[in-house]
């Protein structure tokens, strides 16, 4: 380990500076440079995140890389950073995705590229920030600023019905996360002054409170993941998002749900956790049921794959709950799979779209005629978002049912219907679009895709393809912290 | 030797990825070079292994870890018995010649390079299931198969019915796997691993465990697994309710329906259930149920073959009533007898689709047998091919498909598990039934009158020789496999990989009254089967070559009853209306009224619009005039003096 090398801090603030680099270019007759400039900084980020993942020590079940500063001295605010094997594996994430949006907005953005480009980075350095965070206030901090770029990219650079869409989406997530603050300063209070994570967690505190800081909590973890029924302004937001938006929303920002549940809700208040446990499962099963029989009959690509999200994240907080290894391990695979497959597949829409400017899927049809090396990757990612063995897809899916159906058959049973719900979804759509005849000349004359989009999708093909095969390497890393969290866990704090 | 383990599912793999990708820059003539190639380093490996396990050695070792999780380690590794060699030299063999084949039949289609890359990538996907030493793996290659089979029924993607076909059987499919993956789940959770070995080792103390999945209804744990196991099963295997995708899977190109629709991915739950033989012992339950599904399945898809004009739908409704006896012979713990019967279903039936192949590309894709009609002296090679596959079908003495049936029949006769009566009246019906529609099939494509256009028949000629040497190289083990029975059915060949206990017998009763293959021929004579097979055929002769005018007649007598089994009993329609409909309007309903009404009409948008009507309200009393504060001010005084006058009444 690089001992005392400020690698978070570097990790957080160098997509930031470059971020700010890339606005200082200004107008669109440096659009060139603010290209390169953002293309730079984001393979760096993820260059300076790799020594994170090669450094770290799997068998501890500790902070890492920890940085300690003060802050405000006044109320005990630390600049508190460090990394454990849940955060780790999602900066990587991250770091890893935000080349790939840089790169798939290349050129389709023509307008304000400086400030598109910028918001990407900026977004990226502040989710880091999310992650890596251990002081709380330094957590909310990053938490409700990953709100702005978002909200500026949906309502500048998005659909027709964008301002609808950024305001329901800043709204909900910001009313979501006010009541977590409450919780924090009421934590401080009976913590004696401390805004620290890890003495949260230390924390022994009576049922009642638990379950009201439980309650506080969920809403802000429920309304980001999303869960059923606060999950109606994630179709709206993708929707009207541009492309590298809904990736970004897709793979990263949902991401900070999970990771609250397991950061917050389970250490904090392990009481109230398995007290709730039961509805806490049921909102997450009526997720993977209800939302993947919604998704069916959508007419939008991006509003089908947005609800296709809803229903994988329904894994995600089902296997939370479960308490057991496969559970939570395969909640985290599945958070990482689903990062690669939905921002793969809102990739894949971005092409057809940038061609036809339409999500309708009845605008489309035939298009493997015309586009073969495209059907043949939307066609991969199709078959692992559908959970096709081989693919990462498959893995968090299969953790999780193994998982539930020690807890109870039941859960199991409704959680393998996405097998069924997941494959009508994906592939109804998949046949609608690309196979079929030819469904009209804009389709005949489509081409395929260039080589940058080409680069793109195969690195993301790569990634599902290498985690559905060897996904040894990435639950290797988590071993330690699950155990840890589970065993904490165990532990009641009344 | 664990190198050529490797190899055996590598290779083809190595050439599924060289066609697939890079198919446009090595041309046609090198893909299929290359492909081919690969195969038959497979056939060979895949043969050198089957010698050595005759020599006693086995292996079960892991390749690599999988995964790490809890207290549990998923390994990818190979089981190498007599039952897995056995399938990786039957799967190799059909899938080399049906690559052979492939370069007749594909000859003028633009898809040629990814036609030889998905049956490449079929060949690895089934190696991988039948050598696979665990679930997770079985459950891999089981899903791999499943994609490459909706791949290839979809391979001519412009056609509508190809690509509903190809829908179609993957979903069904996966509602099959939805129970195979839940039958997984509870082996993990009360054995706590996936390794076939270790949970056939502690299936005896298992045994008695019982799960109440109902409050109230206790079920054997065994039970439950097996019967969700066998869901798994009835998909892959196409078994009743789950079969209407194996007659739409026709839509795809002749050589898949032979090597994947017939010869090796439907057999894949026939395997499994052998594979799991030391589980589906301990619960007759189970069995049972086996037995109830395959004898319908038999019986009925067969009478459905009767009435089927389409030459290749005929055969997929055998495939659906063969598939049927295998699925009978496991129910009656007859596994050896299941799987000796896959292998010589698998040459049989291969040489029947791929000869179908052979007329439809000589009737320019024409496949209605009505249609046809004296091929005979056109097409000597498919025609004799075609016709030692047909006795074999039926069940001739001497002939592969004698042997393999007749040991499931006389085992059913053996067997003393609940519900095998109806199984047993299912199998012998069929055997007469099955003699009448092969040679149907046969009399009306190939004897009596051509009924083709005359453009047609001057263009009539045998294929080329890519075509008919795999169907003569078939045809060999078509005659000869059978002469095996011995060893394999009867013999200890499976002893090592096949577990039956001792209370279910059946193939040990027929076994001690084997006296070698003539004694079993001799034997037949006398038994109803051969009696039944020879009434079919006979039918089958007076009926289409004798009195051809009286089929028409009978349909016109019988109309309902062929309407009926025309529309195979209504299922398709039932399920569509019921199943994809009912999904559909649930979908719509939870939607529209779910998503768009309740949360987010009542809930989001109800809450903003409160929140606009309050600020409405409040906004009432800051109105700005002078004159509305000093009014409310009046008002106010005036009340507080009220109240204060009040006080000291």
């Amino acid at each position: 380990m690089l001992f005392g090398f400020p690698l978070l801090s570097l990790i957080i603030w160098l997509p930031i500076f470059f971020g700010l680099a890339v606005l200082a270019t200004g107008g669109d007759r440096n659009a060139q440079a603010a290209r390169l400039i953002a293309i730079s900084g984001s393979v760096l980020g993820f260059l300076v995140a790799i020594p994170l993942y090669l450094q770290f020590d799997p068998s501890a079940s500790t902070m890492q890389f920890a940085e300690k500063h003060v802050w405000v001295e006044r109320f005990n605010i630390f600049y508190h950073l460090g990394v454990d094997g849940i955060s780790m594996p999602l900066i990587l994430l991250n770091c890893f995705t935000t080349p790939l949006v840089v790169m798939a907005g290349w050129e389709v953005i023509r307008e304000r590229v400086s400030q598109y480009m910028g918001a990407f980075l900026i977004m990226s350095g502040i989710v880091n920030g999310v992650f890596a965070s251990l002081d709380a206030i330094l957590f909310y901090a990053f938490w409700e600023a990953s709100l702005i770029p978002m909200f500026l990219i949906i309502g500048i650079w998005g659909g027709p019905n964008r301002v609808y869409a950024a305001i329901k989406f800043f709204l909900y997530t910001l009313l979501g996360s006010l009541l977590m603050l409450v919780a924090f300063i009421y934590l401080y209070y009976v913590s004696d002054g401390s805004f620290s994570i890890l003495d949260f967690h230390k924390l022994p505190l009576p049922i009642e409170p638990q379950i009201l800081i439980f309650i506080a909590f969920l809403l802000a973890f429920a309304v980001k993941v999303p869960m059923w029924p606060v999950h109606t302004w994630l179709p709206d937001a993708h929707v009207e998002a541009p492309t590298g938006g809904s990736v970004v929303l897709a793979a990263i920002l949902l991401k900070m749900g999970g990771y609250g549940f397991l950061r917050f809700s389970l250490p904090i208040v392990p009481d109230a956790s398995q007290q709730l446990a039961g509805l806490m499962i049921v909102l997450s099963l009526i997720a993977v049921v209800y939302i993947g029989l919604v998704a069916i009959m959508q007419a939008d690509m991006k509003k089908l794959i947005a609800y296709s999200s809803v229903a994988h994240m329904g894994f995600v907080t089902l296997g939370f709950f479960l308490f057991n290894a496969y559970g939570i391990e395969g909640a985290m695979v599945q958070m990482i799979s689903h990062g690669f497959i939905s921002g793969a597949m809102f990739l894949c829409v971005g092409v057809l779209y940038d061609r036809l400017h339409s999500r309708q899927i009845a605008d489309y049809g035939g298009v493997v005629n015309s586009m073969p090396v495209f059907a043949a990757f939307f066609m991969l990612f199709a078959m692992a978002n559908a959970g096709l063995p081989g693919t990462s897809g498959f893995v968090g899916e299969f953790m999780v049912i193994m998982g539930a159906v020690k807890v109870n058959f039941w859960y199991a049973f409704f959680a393998a219907t996405t097998l069924i719900f997941g494959a009508v979804y994906t592939l109804w759509m998949y046949k609608r679009v690309i196979f079929g005849a030819v469904a009209s000349p804009a389709v005949e004359g489509l081409q395929d895709i260039s080589k940058r989009e080409f680069a793109v999708l195969a690195i993301l093909a790569l990634a599902v393809l290498w985690m559905g095969v060897y996904p040894f390497p990435i639950t290797e890393v988590m071993h330690a912290t699950v155990d840890e969290l589970l065993a904490h866990v165990a532990n009641s704090k009344l | 030797m664990q190198t050529l383990y490797l190899l055996v599912p590598l290779a083809p793999l190595i050439g599924a990825i060289t066609a697939g990708l890079f198919g446009r820059f090595i041309g046609r003539t090198w893909s299929h070079r290359i492909t081919i190639s690969l195969v038959f380093v497979s056939l060979i490996a895949s043969i050198v292994i089957f010698f050595d396990v005759l020599d006693g050695n086995t292996f079960n070792g892991s390749v690599y870890t999988w995964l790490v999780t809890g207290d549990t380690r998923f390994e990818i590794g190979f089981l190498i018995d007599q039952l897995s060699a056995t399938m990786m030299v039957v799967v190799s063999l059909v899938s080399l010649m049906v690559h052979i084949y492939t370069i007749g039949y594909m000859h003028d289609d633009p898809g040629y390079q990814r036609f030889f890359s998905y049956i490449s990538l079929f060949t690895f996907s089934m190696m991988m299931l039948v050598m696979s030493n665990n679930f997770l793996q079985l459950f891999f290659g089981w899903e791999a198969v499943g994609l490459v089979s909706y791949l290839l029924i979809g391979f001519w993607y412009t056609r509508p019915t190809a690509i509903y076909a190809n829908l179609k059987a993957f979903l069904v499919n996966r509602v099959g796997d939805f129970g195979f993956l839940l039958g997984i789940a509870l082996i993990l959770m009360y054995f706590g691993t996936l390794d076939y070995a270790a949970v056939f080792s502690s299936v005896p103390q298992m045994a008695n465990e019982s799960v109440e999945l109902v409050t109230g209804s206790s079920w054997l744990v065994i039970t439950v697994i097996c019967i969700l196991l066998f869901i798994g099963a009835m998909g892959k295997s196409a078994q009743f309710p789950l079969h209407v995708w194996l007659p739409d899977s026709m839509e795809g190109p002749t050589p898949i329906s032979a090597l994947i629709h017939a010869a090796t991915m439907v057999t894949a739950g026939i395997f499994m259930v052998a594979r799991m033989s030391p589980l589906f012992e301990h619960s007759e339950t189970a069995l049972t149920l086996i037995l109830i599904i395959g004898g319908i399945t038999t019986l009925f898809m067969a009478l459905v073959a009767v009435v089927q004009n389409d030459i290749k739908r005929v055969v997929a409704y055998s495939t659906l009533s063969q598939l049927g006896y295998m699925t009978v012979a496991l129910g009656a713990s007859a596994y050896s007898a299941a799987i000796f019967h896959l292998m010589t279903h698998a040459f049989f039936k291969a040489v029947l689709f791929l000869g179908a192949g052979s007329v439809i590309i000589a009737m320019h894709h024409e496949q209605n047998m009505q249609k046809m009609g004296g091929l005979k002296k056109y097409m000597p090679i498919t025609y004799w091919t075609m016709f030692i596959a047909a006795l074999a079908s039926a069940g001739v003495p001497g002939f592969s498909g004698f042997f393999s049936k007749d040991a499931i029949i006389e085992a059913v006769g053996f067997a003393n598990i609940p519900g095998v009566e109806f199984a047993y009246f299912c199998v012998l019906a069929t055997v007469f039934v099955t003699a009448l529609y092969t040679f149907r099939l046969v009399f009306v494509t190939f004897h009596g009158k051509p009924r083709m256009d005359t453009h047609t028949r001057e263009h009539l000629h045998e294929s080329p020789w890519v075509v008919t040497l795999p169907l003569v190289v078939l045809a060999i083990p078509t005659i000869a496999a059978g002469w095996f029975i011995g060893p394999m059915v009867f013999g200890d060949y499976f002893s090592n990989a096949i577990y039956v206990s001792s209370q279910h017998d059946a193939i040990e009763q027929l076994g001690a009254t084997f006296t070698g293959i003539g004694g079993m021929m001799m034997h037949a004579l006398s038994t109803i089967p051969f009696w039944l097979s020879l009434a079919g055929i006979f039918t089958a002769w007076f009926l289409y070559i004798l009195r051809p005018d009286i089929p028409g007649k009978i349909k016109k007598w019988m109309l309902p009853i062929h309407t009926l089994l025309d529309r195979k009993y209504y299922i398709d329609e039932f399920y569509s209306w019921f199943f994809a409909g009912g999904t559909r309007a649930l979908s719509k309903g939870l939607w529209k009224f779910g998503d768009i009404k309740v949360i987010d009409g009542f809930f989001v948008n109800g809450t903003a619009r409160v929140v606009a009507w309050t600020a409405m309200l409040v906004r009432r009393f800051q109105t700005g005039y002078i004159y509305h504060y000093a009014f409310t001010m009046i008002v106010g005084v005036f009340i507080l003096i009220t109240l204060w006058l009040y006080q000291f009444k």
